[in-house]
């Protein structure tokens, strides 16, 4: 396989598998947050506005974690900095 | 912005030398505009009767939940943060629901725009601790607990600041890059559901930016937050 093959199917491979693999981590663990949150909202409703503000302050630091392998596959897909270069050169 | 661009800056209208008038800055300028204008229309007619405009309505109500959002995670009183949290706030909100009209590119979708306002993050923690606690008292919390944590501190500190802008960029583009993705194989309907649900991320964001911002400053200068939750406990008690 030529070098253009090559990383075309690496790059889509790998963007792939950087967005799949890297929503499983931040699902599992929000699924999680919200649960505890709303286990905690239901027996203490009184403190339900500090809780949901530490409830989004934490989901946004857990979903940073997926938002960079979104990045990275978004990268990979659209701005691939690899396959400019190979193209630059004629493959 | 075709689907092969993933940022605004690459949707460059006019080019002078080294200087590139891309849509970043035009649809930045732009905002800044609407913002400047609305609030000058709002505020010639402001009224202290009950029969105000419902426009006056809408930014004393945007105005009290900052204020109170404020009080409750300073646990003083909000006039020195609500000026610097409040124009962060309304900016990217306006930025992000700014996002359902079409043809308008969301500034906060560029990793400029977004870097520029995690650094201005950055600037006012320090700014705000320095003012609070004096330099040394500033400084002396990167050594807490133990000197030995010196280095992760200040990591920590950057760490956040990239997370912040990131985070901000990668929502936004997300939302329009969807949008042009189901533009190209689902044109009919399904764009317009996923501009609703943009919507609802874009506010949510603009609200985890402004409490983040607040956290860190608040982390910050948080000495005296202690002091002051003491002496609230402590009358809590005797009242109570």
């Amino acid at each position: 396989m030529d070098n253009i093959g090559l990383i075309g199917m690496a790059s889509v491979l790998a963007a792939g598998l950087t967005i799949g693999i890297g929503a499983v981590g931040p699902a599992l663990g929000e699924g999680r947050a919200v649960a505890q949150a709303l286990a905690a909202i239901a027996q203490q409703p009184d403190e339900t506005n500090s809780l949901t503000r530490t409830l989004f302050v934490g989901l946004a630091m857990i979903e940073s974690t997926a938002i960079y392998c979104f990045v990275v596959s978004m990268i990979l897909l659209f701005a691939n900095p690899f396959w400019d270069f190979v193209i630059s050169r004629g493959g | 912005m075709d689907i092969k661009q993933i940022s605004p800056d690459q949707v460059v209208y006019f080019s002078m030398g080294p200087f590139n008038l891309n849509a970043t800055i035009a649809y930045t300028w732009l905002v800044m505009v609407l913002m400047v204008l609305a609030c000058i229309f709002i505020t010639r007619r402001m009224t202290v009767s009950e029969n105000m405009s419902r426009w006056q309505n809408l930014l004393e109500s945007v105005v009290s939940f900052l204020r109170s959002q404020i009080r409750d995670v300073f646990g003083e009183n909000p006039d020195r943060y609500v000026a610097y949290i409040g124009t962060l706030f309304i900016f990217i909100m306006v930025c992000n629901l700014l996002a359902v009209v079409p043809g308008f590119l969301p500034p906060t979708a560029s990793l400029s725009t977004t870097a520029a306002l995690a650094l201005t993050v950055f600037v006012a923690v320090i700014a705000f601790g320095v003012l609070r606690r004096g330099l040394l008292g500033y400084l002396r919390q990167y050594l807490k607990p133990t000197p030995m944590m010196l280095p992760f501190n200040v990591i920590g500190e950057l760490s956040r600041t990239l997370a912040l802008a990131v985070r901000l960029f990668g929502n936004m583009m997300s939302g329009v890059k969807i949008v042009a993705i189901l533009l190209a194989i689902a044109p009919l309907v399904f764009p317009v559901l996923m501009n609703a649900l943009g919507l609802l991320t874009g506010m949510i964001q603009a609200y985890i930016f402004a409490v983040l911002a607040m956290v860190y400053i608040a982390s910050a200068t948080r000495i005296e937050r202690e002091r002051h939750d003491k002496t609230r406990n402590r009358q809590g008690d005797e009242n109570g």
